[in-house]
C-alpha cells in the first residue's frame, strides 16, 4: 500500500522512438489507475517502468515515497499479472504461488499460510497440485493474479490481463478484480485498451494517445466532459458523434443549416461533439431532420445510422421505440460538446444567456426548457 | 488391402535393419575356425556361453589387464561425460548468448555455429598435441574434455531457449529470481525434453568415438569396447585365426547400451526435437 508517483517520465527507445513523452501521475494509496489507448500508444511501455522492467529514459518513479529508478524490480515492492499469465509451466499451482516468497527467504509456515489464503480468496483450493497446463484460461488468470496477492506488494500492475478471455469471462473477472482491490486496498495500475473494462474499473483514468496523457479524471468525468475530440472519440460506445459547426453570433450551424442549437462562444469554426445517447427523437416541432441509412440492433439499444446535415451521425434509441417516419432531433443544451478545430482541445462555453437573445434571432424562441431542437 | 501392404513394407524395413544383427549375434555363438571356414551362420551354435564369458570376463590384449568389463566401463565413462558435459557446457552458452546482452554476442553465436563446419578429424593433430603438452594423455579429462565444446547443443538450446516466452523472465524477476536462480529453477527444468533429447544424441556420439580414444590412449586400461573390437581383430600373425566370434559378440554387446538408452529415452527424445511450445 503506497502512493505511487510518475514524474515527468519519458522513455525513449534505441532508435529515437518517443514511446512515453512526459507523463505525471500522482496516484494516491489504494487508488485503481487505468491507463488506457489505443494500440502503441506506450501503456505497457510506461507499466513496465514503474515494474523495472524497461529503464526509465528520462523523470522519476517513487513507489511509498521512495525513488525507485534504479531500483532491481524484485526490489520494488510490486507484483505484475501479464496478459499471457506468464505462470512457471513446470510448476504446480502452489510451486507457482510460492516461488516469488520463497525466493525472499520467507519461511515455509508463512508461506503455506499466504498460499492458503490466496487459493481460498480466488477459489482455487482444488487446484493447488495441478500444473497450469491442465487448467482454463480463467483459472489460470485466478492463478496470476494469485502470484500478486501472496506477496502484500505496495502495488498490483496490471498488462491487460483479461484480454485472452471470452467476452462472458471477462466480465466476471473484471468484477473479481476490481472487489478484490477493494478489500485489500492495495494501489493498482491497469493498463488496457477495452474502455469499457477501463470505464468499469477505475477509479481514475489516464487516457493515453502517442505516448502523452490526454486527460486523467474519474470515468464519469471523462465520459461527460472529454478534453480533447480524441478522448471523446475514444471513450463510450458508440464513439461520440463529431461534426464540424460554424458558431455565428450565438448560433449554431452544421453545414450550412442552421442548427436551432445556440451557444456562447465566439464566432467561428468549431466540432461539435454529440453522444448517440443523448440525442432524442421528436414526432414534431422544431428538430433537425435525420435520414436513416441504416440500423444496427444490439438487443438493449438501437443504433440508427444516418445523415444530419450532410455528415454522419449515430443515434442510440430504445428498441421498443416505434421509429416515426419523419425523424426530428434534439438534445439537451447541457450535453452539447465543443473542440477547438484545430488542437481538438474541448472548448467551454461562457454561461448560456438568461434572458432571451439581445437581438431575439430565431435561436431563442425554441429554447423555453432544457432541451433544443435542431 | 491397403494394411496388408503397409505392413509389407514396414517388415522388410525391419527385416533389413535386424536381419544382419541377428546373423552377426548367431556367428558369434560358433567356434572361430568354423567361422572362418564357413563365413556367417545362420544356424545356433553352442558356444555362446564360452564366448561371452570370456568375452566379458577373461584378460586379454598384450599386457593382458583389458576384460570386455573394463572396455563397458571406459565406455561408459566416455559416453557419460561426453553427454553431461556437452549439455552443460551447451547450456551455459546458450544461456548467455539469448539472454545477456553483451558485446558482439551475435558474432560469438556465428563464431561457435561456424565450428559446425570442422569436423574434429580437422583439428584432431593440433588437439592431441596440445593435450600431449598438457600431459594428459591416457587420462579421462584427455579424452573426454577436448570435445566437450559442442556448436550443435549449443545451437538447438539456443534456439528453445528463444522460444520461451520473455515474460517468464520478467516474471521471474519480479519473483526475485537472479540469473542463476532464473536458469536453475525454470530454464533446465523447461528444458527437460531437449535434454534427454541431447543426452541420447551426445551419449552414442561419445560411445562411438574411435579416432580421438585410439589416439589419446596407449595404456590398455582405457581402452574402449569399440577400441577392443578392433584389438581383437588386429592379432592376424602367422597362422593364427582372429577371433571372429568374440569380435562378433563384442560388436553386440557394445551396441546393446545404446540401444536400451534410446528405447528409454525415446518418447522424451522425440518430444524434445519437436515439442517447440512453452
Ligand atoms: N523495444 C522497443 N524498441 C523500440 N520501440 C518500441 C519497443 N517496444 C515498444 N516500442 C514502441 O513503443 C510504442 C509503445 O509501445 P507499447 O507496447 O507501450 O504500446 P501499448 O500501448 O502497450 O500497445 P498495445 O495495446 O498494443 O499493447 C509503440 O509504438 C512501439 O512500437
Ligand atoms: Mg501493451
Amino acid at each position: 500500500m503506497a502512493r505511487i508517483e510518475i514524474a515527468r517520465v519519458s522513455k525513449i527507445y534505441t532508435g529515437g522512438v518517443r514511446a512515453v513523452s512526459d507523463v505525471d501521475i500522482d496516484i494516491a494509496d489504494g487508488e485503481f489507475i487505468v491507463l488506457v489507448g489505443p494500440s502503441g500508444c506506450g501503456k505497457s511501455t510506461l507499466l513496465r517502468m514503474v515494474a523495472g522492467l524497461e529503464t526509465i529514459s528520462e523523470g522519476s518513479v517513487s513507489i511509498g515515497g521512495r525513488r525507485i529508478n534504479d531500483v532491481e524490480p524484485a526490489e520494488r515492492d510490486i507484483a505484475m499479472v501479464f496478459q499471457n499469465y506468464a505462470l512457471y509451466p513446470h510448476m504446480s499451482v502452489y510451486k507457482n504461488l510460492a516461488y516469488g516468497l520463497k525466493n525472499r527467504g520467507t519461511p515455509k509456515a508463512e508461506i503455506d499460510a499466504r498460499v492458503a489464503e490466496a487459493a481460498r480468496m480466488l477459489e482455487l483450493e482444488p487446484y493447488l497440485e495441478r500444473k497450469p497446463r491442465a487448467l482454463s484460461g480463467g483459472q489460470r488468470q485466478r492463478v496470476a493474479m494469485g502470484r500478486a496477492i501472496v506477496r502484500k506488494p505496495a502495488a498490483f500492475l496490471f498488462d491487460e490481463p483479461l484480454s485472452n478471455l471470452d467476452a462472458k469471462l471477462r466480465v466476471s473477472m473484471r468484477g473479481e478484480i476490481k472487489q478484490l482491490q477493494k478489500r485489500l486496498g492495495t494501489t493498482s495500475i491497469y493498463v488496457t485498451h477495452d474502455q469499457l473494462e477501463a470505464m468499469t474499473l477505475a477509479d481514475r483514468l489516464v487516457v493515453l494517445n502517442g505516448g502523452r496523457i490526454e486527460q486523467i479524471g474519474a470515468p464519469l468525468e471523462v465520459y461527460h466532459r472529454p478534453a480533447s475530440t480524441f478522448v471523446a472519440s475514444f471513450i463510450g460506445s458508440p464513439a461520440m458523434n463529431l461534426l464540424p459547426a460554424t458558431v455565428f453570433n450565438g448560433g449554431i450551424l452544421i453545414g450550412d443549416q442552421l442548427s436551432g442549437l445556440s451557444a456562447n462562444l465566439p464566432n467561428g469554426h468549431v466540432t461539435l461533439g454529440l453522444r448517440a445517447e443523448d440525442l432524442r427523437l421528436v414526432t414534431q416541432g422544431t428538430g433537425m431532420p435525420f435520414t436513416i441509412s441504416f440500423i444496427e440492433d444490439l438487443g438493449a439499444q438501437r443504433l440508427l445510422h444516418g445523415l444530419c446535415g450532410g455528415h454522419p451521425l449515430v443515434v442510440a434509441v430504445s428498441p421498443d421505440l416505434d421509429l416515426p417516419a419523419n425523424i426530428r432531433l434534439t438534445i439537451a443544451a447541457d450535453r452539447l460538446h465543443f473542440f477547438a478545430v484545430d488542437t481538438g482541445k474541448r472548448i467551454e462555453p461562457g454561461p448560456a444567456p438568461v434572458q432571451p437573445a439581445q437581438n431575439g434571432t430565431e435561436t431563442a424562441a425554441s429554447e423555453a426548457g432544457m432541451t433544443a431542437g435542431f | 488391402m491397403k494394411k496388408v501392404f503397409d505392413h509389407l513394407i514396414l517388415l522388410f524395413g525391419v527385416f533389413l535393419m535386424i536381419g544382419p544383427i541377428v546373423v552377426a549375434f548367431i556367428t558369434s555363438t560358433h567356434e572361430p575356425t568354423e567361422i572362418y571356414s564357413k563365413g556367417l551362420m545362420i544356424t545356433w551354435g553352442d558356444h555362446f556361453y564360452d564366448t561371452y564369458h570370456k568375452v566379458l570376463l577373461e584378460s586379454g590384449g598384450f599386457t593382458g589387464k583389458v576384460t570386455g568389463l573394463s572396455e563397458l566401463r571406459n565406455s561408459f565413462i566416455l559416453g557419460i561425460g561426453f553427454a553431461v558435459g556437452k549439455i552443460v557446457l551447451s547450456m551455459l552458452a546458450a544461456y548467455a548468448i539469448v539472454y545477456f546482452r553483451f558485446r558482439m554476442g551475435v558474432i560469438f553465436f556465428w563464431m561457435i555455429f561456424t565450428t559446425l563446419l570442422l569436423p574434429l578429424e580437422v583439428r584432431i593433430l593440433p588437439s592431441y598435441a596440445v593435450m600431449t603438452k598438457l600431459g594428459l594423455v591416457d587420462t579421462y579429462t584427455g579424452l573426454i574434455v577436448p570435445l566437450l565444446a559442442s556448436a550443435t547443443g549449443t545451437f538447438y538450446f539456443r534456439q528453445f531457449f528463444r522460444s520461451v516466452p520473455e515474460e517468464l523472465l520478467e516474471a521471474a524477476r519480479i519473483d526475485g529470481a537472479g540469473p542463476l536462480k532464473f536458469f536453475i529453477d525454470i530454464l533446465v527444468p523447461l528444458s527437460r525434453n531437449m535434454i534427454a533429447a541431447m543426452f541420447i544424441v551426445m551419449f552414442v556420439y561419445g560411445w562411438n568415438q574411435y579416432l580421438w580414444p585410439m589416439l589419446m590412449t596407449t595404456d590398455e586400461s582405457f581402452f574402449t569396447l569399440v577400441r577392443g573390437i578392433k584389438q581383437i581383430l588386429l592379432v592376424w600373425v602367422g597362422s593364427q585365426i582372429p577371433d571372429y566370434n568374440q569380435a562378433f559378440a563384442l560388436a553386440i554387446l557394445a551396441m546393446l547400451p545404446p540401444v536400451l538408452i534410446v528405447v528409454i529415452f525415446q518418447s522424451w527424445f522425440i518430444k524434445g526435437l519437436t515439442e517447440s511450445d512453452k
